[in-house]
């Protein structure tokens, strides 16, 4: 993989039996991201987007084609193995945030260090440092019920980058927002890519996070339509 | 693993009402089957006791001939004291008993009875032989309470009995009735009369002759005697612990229907926790778990609804056990009842090894049926679990 390469795709197709037919999600996509690029996927709903973001983050595997996330070919990874590059490597934002119910804000943001192993106080560290980048100290104690959907999704980035991933990979992150929340997120995603150079990738159809996005990578019935890089 | 416990904590904590309905459920399960199992321990513990003390002693040397299930055997169930045993009823460590078939007649009925000769001055059962020396105008006796209740008997009474003597003769005396003793052993009450020794070998005209002779001390080691058997402690209580296992059996069914009560809410908690928390897989899937740590979270989290009902059971139940230990429990049975020694009150024995061993089946019962829906993880798209989309 070239220098500054995290993200290539060859060919990829993905395809799902749908009945006694398949259908075919993603058609011979071919892709290219580096490290530190804030980018997006951009389609209608069942443009292939998701499905895209499934695979790059190791969650599913492709049909035919090749996959490299991070030097290690997605399709050819065990289930540990794939395990092991989403605990140590990746990030994710969900569109419903999907944070423990039962556990606080600061357990939510601690999770993936706990799975990391990491020392008590180093990772009291990491998770006051990741609830401070998104303004959530003041809220460590509460539980996700307690808290408004944008602050969910502050924790959720919080979960997602307390590890400072390499790749962080948000599915509709602004989807069940309003405006003025979905900037706030937005804003704070722009300044951990540039202070963290972390990759961001995204799967959105929505106008607030297009006009945040270095890259808009548009996907059509499931191939690449337009690939376009915005000068700053 | 330390993780998953926590989580797991965490995760059953947070379920609320759900989880301690389980749990409560299966607590009761707990700490019924360690009481239930504490009577049987009890009973059996209590009926040995019972039976060493009234009957057994030690062991019994029996004639060949005896058979205590039939007395047509009787008859021939005697003989001479075997010379070699005489140091030990010397020394009051052994007492010869003679059985003999006869028949009482209580307020002009009919009853058949056996007669049992014993030195009154034994102290190896707690029969009150002593009250065989006392001086009245017929042969003194001594008759259980079973026995006095069911042919209307009291201290003082005199009634006629009859017996076969050695030659065949019919014979007839009057017995007093000299005391009535309360004991849980049947099988020195019902339908039996204590003589003095000497008076039944006179009557029998079997002088020095003995059925059977039970002996003090179950450790010592005994010889092989030639026309006696050699019946150890062990060999004559088997008969109870039979009975207590044909018990146990009988309850363990009832408690294992009580266990699958529980365990049945528990495997449809996990199922419905399957179901309901896709979502929650996805993200510990998409956090770094494989989907078989995901499988093993779960069914930790199930397995800990019996780590909690112990705890749960205990609050309750270690004092609810130690009162009930304290106070027993009375059956409202009697061993005339049940032809086995059985005590009107009966007081549970807990062990540890009951304890421990009940804790380790539940826990493992437990673990096994939150395993079982838990598998359908491993099967699980976790991009499909994501989004809640799972059927």
């Amino acid at each position: 993989m070239e220098d500054n390469l995290i993200i290539k795709t060859e060919k990829l197709t993905k395809r799902f039996p749908m009945g006694k037919s398949e259908f075919t999600a993603l058609k011979g996509i071919d892709l290219s991201l580096g490290t530190g690029e804030f980018a997006g996927l951009i389609g209608p709903s069942g443009s292939g987007k998701t499905t895209l973001l499934n695979i790059v983050g190791s969650l599913d595997t492709p049909s035919e084609g090749k996959v490299i996330v991070l030097d290690r070919s997605i399709g050819n990874l065990t289930a540990k193995e794939a395990a092991r590059l989403r605990k140590e490597k990746l990030g994710f934002i969900f569109q419903n945030y999907n944070l423990l119910a039962v556990h606080t804000v600061y357990e939510n943001v601690e999770f993936p260090l706990l799975l990391l192993h990491i020392a008590g106080t180093e990772r009291k560290r990491m998770v006051l440092d990741a609830l401070e980048w998104v303004g959530l100290t003041d809220k460590i104690k509460q539980k996700p019920p307690q808290l408004s959907g944008g602050e969910c999704q502050r924790v959720a980035i919080a979960r997602a980058m307390v590890k400072k991933p390499s790749i962080v990979l948000a599915d509709e992150p602004t989807a069940n927002l309003d405006a003025a929340n979905s900037h706030n997120i937005l804003q704070t995603m722009v300044k951990l890519n540039k202070e963290l150079k972390t990759t961001f990738l995204f799967a959105t159809h929505d106008e607030k996070v297009i006009s945040y996005l270095k890259r808009k990578i548009y996907l059509l019935d499931g191939k690449l339509d337009k690939d376009e890089t915005v000068s700053n | 693993m330390k993780l998953a416990l926590k989580l797991a904590y965490k995760n059953l904590i947070g379920a609320g009402l759900r989880t301690w309905l389980n749990v409560i459920v299966l607590s009761f399960s707990f700490v019924l089957i360690i009481a239930a199992k504490g009577i049987l321990v009890g009973w059996d513990r209590q009926a040995k006791l019972d039976m060493t003390n009234w009957e057994i002693g030690g062991g019994q040397y029996w004639n060949i001939n005896y058979d205590p299930y039939d007395a047509f055997t009787l008859e021939d169930a005697h003989a001479p004291v075997p010379s070699q045993l005489g140091a030990d009823i010397e020394a009051g460590d052994m007492i010869p008993v003679l059985i003999a078939q006869g028949t009482i007649y209580p307020e002009g009925r009919m009853q058949s009875i056996l007669l049992k000769g014993i030195d009154p001055d034994q102290t190896i059962l707690e029969l009150p032989t002593r009250k065989l020396d006392t001086l009245v105008g017929a042969t003194p006796v001594i008759i259980g309470s079973n026995m006095a209740r069911a042919n209307k008997l009291e201290v003082g009474d005199y009634v006629t009995i009859r017996w076969r003597d050695a030659n065949g003769t019919f014979d007839a005396t009057d017995i007093c009735i000299t005391e009535i003793f309360s004991t849980n052993v049947p099988t020195v009450d019902l339908a039996q009369v204590w003589l003095p020794m000497d008076s039944l070998q006179s009557m029998l005209l079997l002088s020095g002759e003995a059925t059977l002779l039970t002996f003090r001390d179950r450790e010592k080691p005994r010889d092989e005697i030639a026309n006696w058997k050699l019946m150890s402690y062990k060999a004559l209580v088997q008969d109870i612990e039979e009975m207590i296992k044909t018990k146990s059996v009988g309850q363990s069914i009832f408690y294992t229907i009580l266990l699958l009560l529980a365990l049945l809410a528990i495997f449809d908690t996990q199922v419905l926790s399957i179901f309901r928390r896709q979502k929650e897989i996805g993200t510990y899937v998409a956090l770094g778990y494989t989907r078989r740590e995901v499988v093993g979270l779960f069914t930790i989290e199930g397995g800990m609804h019996a780590v909690l009902a112990a705890v749960v059971g205990a609050l309750y139940g270690i004092p609810l056990l130690i009162w009930f230990a304290r106070t027993g429990i009375t059956l409202g049975v009697t061993s005339a009842d049940y032809g086995f020694a059985i005590a009107d009150t009966m007081y549970p024995v807990y062990s540890g090894t009951l304890v421990i061993g009940t804790t380790l089946v539940v826990l493992l019962t437990t673990t096994i049926v939150s395993y079982w829906p838990s598998r359908k993880i491993a099967r699980m798209n976790p991009t499909e679990a994501l989004r809640g989309r799972l059927q």
